[in-house]
């Protein structure tokens, strides 16, 4: 569980988050959605402990994140960041990904092991034995990815993990982000790709100038033109279609592709027998 | 790592007395300060000279970035202090080196927070840089604080993955720097190049001769201080010379077993 409490944060004099309060319980998946400079990254990194509150408190599994040390949170908070040129140092693709089980002292044996599975599961494994720094964008992404993933951390916190990344990609990435969460592990997420969050349909936290404007399920909160704008995000295509649509009818907060399909066909043989 | 000490440096837009003094004067006040430090041996001279500049922040208004810079310097500080101590030097000689560093970072500080990167670099074409050369230097000078802020990302990334930069032996702990230290130079490189490459495209070294859209000008005040500040150095310079400066040096000294 991931328990935020009247959570102040400021860097030297300007206070940058308010008071947030949020409460993320094991095996949720959440996404934090919100403009450039909301907080986002600033909120996340109060959860391994690598910012402390100014005011407030932040409790992983019920223990203050001022009692604990980065290195131990980060055995059950993976945090990857958002820019992998920020991480990436080693020789070799499987020496990066295998660095942060060397530093939480696993046997040789285990790290091989979960070092390949990963690299599969994240189409890398034919690059292994190449360096990271030579990759295109989108595979040093994945490597960064991989190298949080390999130690299987209880709450996996991603900031921005579609940047880069093509569709198919991003779809690889969505199953195996899916998969990690139906093991019962929490998920959250940071990110500005509406489209991606419409797909995993998680729980949408808000955040705007440093406070939550919103917080609930992603079809209720992306379908509300208001809050949508307020958070500089732009409404999901599907949103779009349908609220056009309202005219005639149609149901605007159906923002889901298959919902939208089964309406506009119902509508269609409707209109079919009616005069045809 | 503390970031506050670049605050420090960093140029903010402000209208005051040594925001609008040419560069070059302001440069020599910085250079003289620099240099007295470095010819007079002494604790009263050196924390004269550390004083004589709290005017001068305080009249440029920065003095809290000022102290910023100051109290990111304590650390280095402190290791030159115990540095000298510790092997050997007296109390009151220690303390001098120490004094010696805080006035050097002070001094700059004070010239860079209130000189624009622009004006720097005409400055240094003034004096006859080419181009290309102030144009690296002002663009160094500009990128440091964001390579500040790179730095302490990429910390706070690889502490996220179970790095402890402070637990471990002396050569453990240099060893830790290595997964900061190679990021730091890969994203530096990567920056630099899609830098040049963006100025390229823009024309950069296109033409030989450029005409500057701005020049500088030593108006009067600023003669006046390019003279004073010669005087006070050639002053200086010569009392140091000709008059003997009680040292203060009380000869207090940590007892070492092969002597001092
Ligand atoms: N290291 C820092 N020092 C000072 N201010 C910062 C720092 N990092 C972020 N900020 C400021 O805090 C605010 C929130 O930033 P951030 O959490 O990165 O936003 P987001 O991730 O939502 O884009 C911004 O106004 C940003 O300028
Ligand atoms: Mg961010």
């Amino acid at each position: 569980m991931i328990e935020v409490r009247g959570l102040c944060f400021a860097y030297d004099d300007v206070e940058v988050l308010h008071n947030i309060d949020l409460r993320i319980s094991d095996g949720e998946f959440v996404a934090v959605m919100g403009e450039n400079g909301a907080g986002k990254t600033t909120l996340i990194k109060h959860f391994n402990g690598l910012l402390k509150p100014s005011r407030g408190e932040v409790l992983i599994d019920g223990v203050s994140t001022r009692e604990s040390t980065v290195a131990n949170l980060s055995r059950v908070v993976g945090l990857v960041f958002q820019n992998p040129d920020h991480q990436l140092f080693s020789e070799t693709v499987f020496e990066e990904v295998a660095f942060s089980l060397r530093n939480l002292g696993y046997p040789e044996e285990t790290v091989r092991r979960r070092v390949r599975f990963i690299l599969e599961t994240l189409d890398l494994g034919g690059y292994a034995e190449e360096s990271p720094l030579m990759l295109s964008g989108g595979e040093r992404k994945r490597v960064a990815l991989a190298s949080v993933l390999v130690s299987e951390p209880k709450h996996i916190i991603l900031d921005e993990p579609t940047i880069g990344q093509d569709y198919q990609q991003k779809e690889r990435l969505r199953n195996f982000i899916v998969q990690m969460n139906s093991q019962g592990r929490t998920v959250v997420i940071v990110t500005h790709d509406v489209e991606f969050v419409v797909d995993c349909k998680p729980r949408v936290v808000l955040l705007s100038r440093g406070s939550i404007l919103a917080d609930g399920p992603y079809d209720s909160i992306l379908s509300d033109r208001i809050l949508v704008e307020k958070a500089s995000l732009i409404p999901p295509q599907i949103s779009i279609l349908m609220s056009s649509l309202a005219g005639l009818g149609f149901n605007p907060k159906i923002i889901d592709l298959y919902q939208a399909r089964s309406a506009l066909e119902k509508r269609l043989c409707e209109y079919v027998s009616e005069h045809v | 790592m503390s970031l506050n000490m670049f605050e420090g440096f960093k140029f903010k837009r402000k209208d005051t007395l040594l925001h609008r003094m040419d560069p070059r004067p302001k440069f020599l006040i910085a250079l003289t300060i620099f240099l007295l430090s470095l010819i007079y041996v002494n604790v009263l001279v050196l924390l004269i000279l550390l004083t004589v500049q709290v005017p001068l922040v305080y009249a440029s208004k920065s003095m809290r970035r000022w102290f910023g810079s100051m109290r990111g310097g304590t650390i280095l500080a402190a290791m030159i202090f115990f540095m000298n101590f510790l092997t050997g030097s007296t109390l009151v000689f220690s303390a001098t080196m120490t004094l010696r560093f805080l006035v050097l970072v002070s001094a700059f500080s004070i010239f860079f927070m209130t000189t624009s990167p622009d004006d720097l670099g005409l400055a240094l074409e003034r004096i006859g840089l080419p181009y290309t050369l102030s144009f690296t230097f002002t663009t160094s000078v500009r990128l440091v604080p964001t390579i500040a802020i790179e730095a302490q990302t990429i910390v706070d990334a690889q502490r996220s993955r179970g790095l402890e930069l402070d637990r471990g032996s002396v050569i453990e702990r240099v060893r830790k720097y290595i997964p900061i230290l190679i990021p730091l130079i890969v994203s530096a490189i990567r920056r630099s190049t899609e830098l040049a490459e963006a100025l390229e495209s823009r024309g950069f070294g296109a033409v030989k001769h450029r005409e500057p859209l701005a020049t500088l000008r030593m108006k009067r005040s600023d003669w006046a201080a390019a003279i004073t500040t010669t005087l006070v150095l050639v002053a200086g310079v010569y009392v140091q010379n000709t008059m003997p400066i009680p040292s203060f040096d009380t000869g207090i000294r940590i007892p070492l077993p092969w002597g001092p």
